[in-house]
């Protein structure tokens, strides 16, 4: 496969859900080693088009393409798309009653090994690897034993979802408002956690509605969207600009 | 000849149904000559028990089980019995017990579901051609899980087993059923007798894995399984637990109850009930309290996917003398798909003020959003559903024996496959 190709190439993309269009004609690439961050107001369409970039059903692709290091996924279920190296992290997380945290996260983890033909882990080989990742996100080992997301407060819902991604090494990262309802303790370990994921062969996508991640995560680019589309893209300056003036004035 | 069962139900009136029995063959026995050798058995009964783990073999001695094969109504091997026999322990075929155990049989059966007690208690009281009887003596833990497997196999043959388990005081032992059946085309009848006695100190612990034929999936054919279930807690402090997995037959009505009338006996009901296609369960569980301070305990967990309909019918009833006792029950439900029905029918009467009980229920649907979340971490559609119906299910399932746990966790993926997606 060619280096040189950008990890996600969104072309002309047109996307409804319950016959309401969302999505307008949107343009975006990601090349590796880039960090953007999508800002917009409410109900702009940031959230869809995460859901849409991991193959969410709800949402109908009416046009467009998206491709994803040079092919294009939109044909592909949602775990093969996460196979292939994208994730992406729920503005709200969900809660699996029952089911343990460990068997959850290795679970994911095997069935990715299984999908690159790589041996399965044990139960007890799994221990050894979750128990450094736990340490990135300043999570004790006893909350592997808890149900997933069940009982978790909003901090440990979102470091649950960075876990996740360290542990399956994604090459795309979408973060949906990871940011959100976190005090700046969790702030800050959270973005620690996704600045040691992130090396030069990765992108993430950042969706935020505040400038203080950007504080910790340095953006490369900086989108602006709006009805479905993104109206302004500039450096990080701009979202300082936005904290100040707001997306009106951008009309 | 029609007989109008809804009527005869008591409180636990169903939709009234109309069964004609004359289509039904009451007795069917596979040979007249019982069978002496368990090489003699048909080697697709003895594939059945090997695929879902059971084996009469040298295994089984290993892991500590006593098998009871009930084939089309006949006893064709148990084993164990010597070993048993040791600790003063009967566990035999009940045409047996009625020869070398007359008195024990004279005196309980039937002690604890009357012969009058409903419709289907009186058609099993008149045929019954056989089923396990089971003897713990005064002072005695059973040094093994006892279990009892039954198939139907016959075409059109009705079973009437017909179970008793007497547990004398400070005893305790661990009862196992387990049913399969293979697929036939037309309706049968399955209407079984349990009862259980537990005297003063005694535990019984009776699990179900339930199985038998549920019909195709336009809802032909399929079992009726219709089972009167009941305990006696007879002594003071005596226990009975009833844990059932059903998943399988066309029309279930079955409600494992417990009679307290020891001082500080108590009952507890752990069910999981899993219906697909057409299939139909109506269950629950009666806890009659008349000791002082007895206590019961019901988790009942409804899994309903296809066209199903899935009830949970219970009735607590404390009677007047019944001073300090306690209930708990909770009733949750989980939909698959748009078209399935769960319903929860609790009936309590109270008749002592000094009475705690407490009822908790919830209703949920596996959302498109739960699966999408495991999708999204790469687990695949039927690995994500078979978690969280494991996941549902888990309270029930650590009520049962290890082996059989697993086995029920298998058994509801297999029943549950290609229904969600």
């Amino acid at each position: 496969m060619n280096s040189n190709l950008p990890l996600l190439e969104v072309k002309n993309l047109n996307v409804s859900i319950n016959e309401n269009e969302i999505l307008k004609d949107f343009n975006l690439t990601i090349n590796k080693g880039e960090i953007h961050a999508i800002m917009g107001p409410n109900g702009s369409g940031k959230s869809t088009f995460s859901k849409v970039l991991a193959g969410h059903p709800a949402y109908s692709v009416l046009n467009g393409d998206i491709f994803f290091k040079g092919s294009s996924i939109l044909e592909l279920e949602p775990d093969q798309r996460s196979h292939l190296g994208i994730f992406l992290a729920f503005q709200y997380p969900i809660e699996i009653p029952g089911v343990s945290n460990e068997d959850f996260l290795r679970l994911a983890y095997n069935s990715k090994q299984k999908f690159y033909n790589n041996p399965e882990v044990d139960p007890i080989e799994f221990l050894t690897i979750i128990d450094e990742k736990l340490k990135l996100v300043n999570m004790s080992p006893l909350f592997l034993s808890r149900n997933v997301n069940e009982g978790f407060s909003g901090g440990e819902k979102k470091r649950n979802e960075i876990l996740q991604m360290i542990l399956l090494d994604s090459e795309l990262a979408i973060l949906d408002e990871t940011d959100s309802g976190l005090d700046i303790d969790a702030l800050k370990t959270i973005s620690n956690g996704i600045n040691n994921f992130m090396n030069p062969s990765k992108g993430i996508l950042l969706i935020t509605h505040y400038q203080r991640l950007l504080d910790y995560i340095k953006p490369t680019y900086v989108h602006v969207m709006q009805n479905g589309q993104i109206i302004k893209t500039g450096s990080s300056e701009l979202a300082r600009e936005l904290e100040i003036k707001g997306y009106e004035w951008l009309q | 000849m029609e007989a109008n069962v809804g009527t005869r139900m008591g409180i636990f009136e169903i939709s009234k149904y109309q069964l004609s029995r004359y289509n039904l063959l009451f007795c069917s026995k596979i040979t007249k000559k019982k069978l002496k050798d368990l090489n003699e058995v048909d080697p697709e009964l003895l594939q059945t028990f090997e695929k879902l783990g059971i084996s009469l073999t040298e295994q089984k001695r290993l892991a500590n089980v006593a098998v009871d094969a009930v084939f089309d109504s006949v006893s064709i091997g148990t084993t164990f019995q010597d070993e048993l026999s040791q600790y003063g322990i009967i566990f035999s075929s009940i045409s047996e017990a009625i020869h070398n155990s007359s008195s024990l049989i004279q005196k309980y059966l039937g002690s604890v579901v009357p012969i009058g007690d409903n419709y289907f208690s009186a058609l099993n009281s008149a045929v019954f051609t056989d089923g396990s009887f089971c003897y713990i003596p005064e002072d005695t833990i059973c040094p093994l899980d006892l279990s009892t497997y039954f198939r139907i196999n016959d075409q059109n043959s009705g079973q009437f087993e017909r179970t008793l388990v007497v547990a004398e005081k400070n005893s305790q032992v661990n009862y196992l059923e387990g049913c399969t059946a293979p697929q036939y085309d037309t309706n049968q009848l399955h209407a079984a007798i349990v009862e259980l006695i537990a005297f003063e100190n005694a535990t019984i612990k009776y699990s179900t894995v339930q199985n038998w034929y549920s019909g195709n999936e336009y809802g032909k054919g399929g079992i009726y399984n219709f089972v009167t279930k009941r305990g006696l807690c007879a002594g003071t402090n005596s226990k009975i637990s009833w844990t059932q997995v059903e998943t399988g037959s066309a029309i279930t009505w079955k409600y494992p109850s417990c009679i307290l009338m020891g001082e500080n006996s108590q009952g507890e009901f752990y069910s999981v009930a899993l219906t697909n296609n057409y299939q139909q369960a109506d269950t629950g569980t009666k806890m009659i309290h008349i000791g002082k301070n007895s206590r019961s305990r019901i988790i009942s967990k409804g899994i309903s996917a296809g066209k199903s309909k899935n009830s949970y019918r219970g009735f607590v009833n404390v009677l007047n003398k019944a001073y300090g006792t306690r209930n708990y029950s909770q009733c949750d439900s989980l939909l698959i798909g748009n078209q399935s029905n769960a319903n929860t029918f609790p009936f309590i009467s109270v008749q002592n003020s000094t009475t705690k009980i407490e009822h908790e229920a919830s209703t949920s649907k596996i959302g498109e959003e739960q699966i999408f979340y495991f999708l999204q971490r790469g687990i695949e559609i039927e690995k994500a559903v078979e978690l969280i119906i494991s996941g549902f299910c888990r309270e029930i399932f650590v009520e049962l024996p290890l082996e059989f746990a697993a086995e029920a966790d298998n058994l509801l993926t297999l029943k549950l496959e290609g229904s969600v997606g």
